[in-house]
């Protein structure tokens, strides 16, 4: 009943600290507040910004996809809990925030493009698929007994268009971008971003350039330890959507250690520190 | 929301209306002649379809104008061959399903998408259809493509193709006149001479030519009256 759910809430609204509180407004994503809000789904959202960073960049022959994955454990074994999925071919996702809320939206996503091609015999286009996942997202916003996604999706297409970049946000919004970053070094990653000529790039050129802004937006979190995951879906690796291969991984991720030792360093003789 | 000319015919039994291949009805009696000849071929920029206009019930030709070329999409268009209603029943579904593609994606969707639809009503099926199809059209990433959709459901991508009962008479035609890369006008003439010569030796097929030229502009229809049919020899 409504008395006792609002008596619940004050009691629980007295135990936060946080300023941005819904005061009774906020225990259900099916509930707005006055000024508006679904409270729930911004909740959603904070635990997107809490987590490790997701960067995009669509370049002239492909898409780079980027994520920091934070590294909980030094036994875990490199390589495992991946961010990064393929979502059909020539369709590649990254994912910042909780990533087993990104595993259900993989396998939705997987299952929207294994349909387009049974129907229509033919690779998803990139906005299709992007609607079909914003739309996914969205639902979840509607019902009280269900919760929002907590976790945001960069989506990489090469479709007959050529290459394209999505990101779907637990709000169920889902843009186009020619770059774009989510988690934590989101603001660092945009601000960087934004200095790039995105569109003049090879995919070789802009893997270093997202290692790089992973590199730096990872400073926030800098006493965590975390390894890059870097993927690509370019001319060069016959427009599917895999992992970088070794050659260029170890390029960006030593370019990007240099680049960060420049920074830091204040000497005019810079030594080019290789790890 | 059929753009189809109206066939208004009801399909049942074996003289159910038909035009395409042969079909012999299980009791043995007199076969049940059915005929079509239609026809499509591809140029640069576009395709030119055609077909007869002869729908006959065994000796009796219940429509002598009848139209074999149904819009799938505005660029793309299907010829007809077979059981009317089978291929209506497709080509309707095929139509909705273009319709909802083009709602969904916000472009008009290619003529091997629709293609791959006709196939798949056609294999899953099979057993329950007598439709022998040709699909053709333009779309922007392509240009003109023809698609033939033969009885069983297998899809093949040609530069020109034939079908119907009429199209047994004029392969050796086809095969010594088509040359690649004909002009848009080299094209509509070899289909309404191919389709004239079938007419006239195929019981089946005959009334007048239809041919609708598509290309980025959209369709444009023909029709070769009976007085007017490419002739091959005066007097027999």
């Amino acid at each position: 009943s409504p008395t006792s759910a609002r008596h619940h809430a004050r009691t629980s609204a007295q135990r936060h600290t946080m300023s941005s509180i819904g005061t009774g407004y906020d225990l259900s994503a099916g509930t707005f507040s006055p000024d508006g809000r679904v409270f729930q789904v911004e909740y959603a959202a904070k635990a997107v910004e809490n987590r490790g960073t997701a960067v995009g960049i669509v370049c002239k022959d492909g898409v780079v996809l980027g994520v920091e994955k934070l590294i909980l454990s030094k036994m875990l074994m490199e390589g495992s809990n991946k961010h990064i999925f393929s979502v059909d071919e020539h369709a590649g996702l990254a994912c910042s925030g909780l990533v087993t809320d990104a595993r259900q939206i993989v396998n939705r996503a997987r299952a929207e493009a294994r349909s387009h091609r049974s129907a229509y015999g033919e690779d998803i286009p990139g906005r299709v698929l992007n609607e079909r996942i914003g739309s996914f997202y969205h639902v979840y916003t509607l019902y009280g007994h269900v919760r929002p996604f907590g976790c945001s999706v960069l989506v990489g297409v090469y479709d007959c268009d050529g290459p394209k970049l999505y990101m779907a946000e637990p709000s169920g919004v889902s843009y186009e971008y020619t770059a774009c970053a989510a988690g934590k070094g989101r603001q660092i990653a945009m601000t960087k971003l934004e200095k790039l000529k995105v569109g003049e790039m090879t995919c070789r050129e802009a893997a270093v350039e997202v290692a790089k802004i992973i590199y730096e937006a990872h400073q926030e979190m800098k006493d965590k330890d975390f390894e890059l995951e870097l993927s690509w879906i370019c001319d060069e690796s016959n427009k599917v959507h895999c992992f970088v291969p070794q050659d260029v991984y170890d390029d960006a991720v030593q370019k990007a250690k240099a680049a960060l030792e420049e920074d830091d360093s204040e000497d005019e003789d810079e030594d080019e520190d290789v790890e | 929301m059929s753009r189809l000319a109206s066939n208004s015919f009801v399909a049942a039994g074996p003289e159910a209306p038909c035009f395409g291949l042969d079909a012999t009805p299980a009791t043995g009696a007199d076969e049940v002649k059915t005929g079509t000849t239609i026809m499509a071929v591809e140029f640069d920029g576009g395709v030119v379809v055609g077909a007869d206009s002869r729908t006959s019930t065994g000796g009796y030709v219940a429509n002598r104008v009848s139209n074999k070329i149904t819009p799938v999409t505005e660029h793309i268009y299907c010829c007809r061959s077979g059981s009317a209603a089978d291929t209506q029943a497709i080509s309707d579904y095929v139509r909705y399903y273009m319709d909802m593609y083009e709602n969904t994606s916000g472009e008009e969707p290619e003529v091997k998408v629709a293609a791959h639809l006709f196939r798949s009503l056609c294999y899953n099926n099979k057993d329950n259809l007598m439709a022998g199809i040709i699909c053709a059209g333009w779309d922007k990433r392509n240009g003109g493509s023809v698609y033939s959709i033969p009885i069983g459901g297998a899809v093949v991508k040609q530069p020109f193709t034939i079908g119907g009962s009429g199209s047994g008479f004029i392969y050796g035609y086809c095969d010594a006149n088509y040359r690649a890369n004909m002009t848009r006008d080299e094209c509509a003439q070899f289909v309404k001479n191919a389709i004239s010569l079938a007419m006239s030796r195929d019981g089946s097929s005959g009334g007048v030519i239809r041919i609708a030229v598509i290309d980025k502009d959209g369709v444009h229809r023909e029709v070769v009256y009976g007085n007017q049919l490419p002739q091959f020899h005066d007097s027999y």
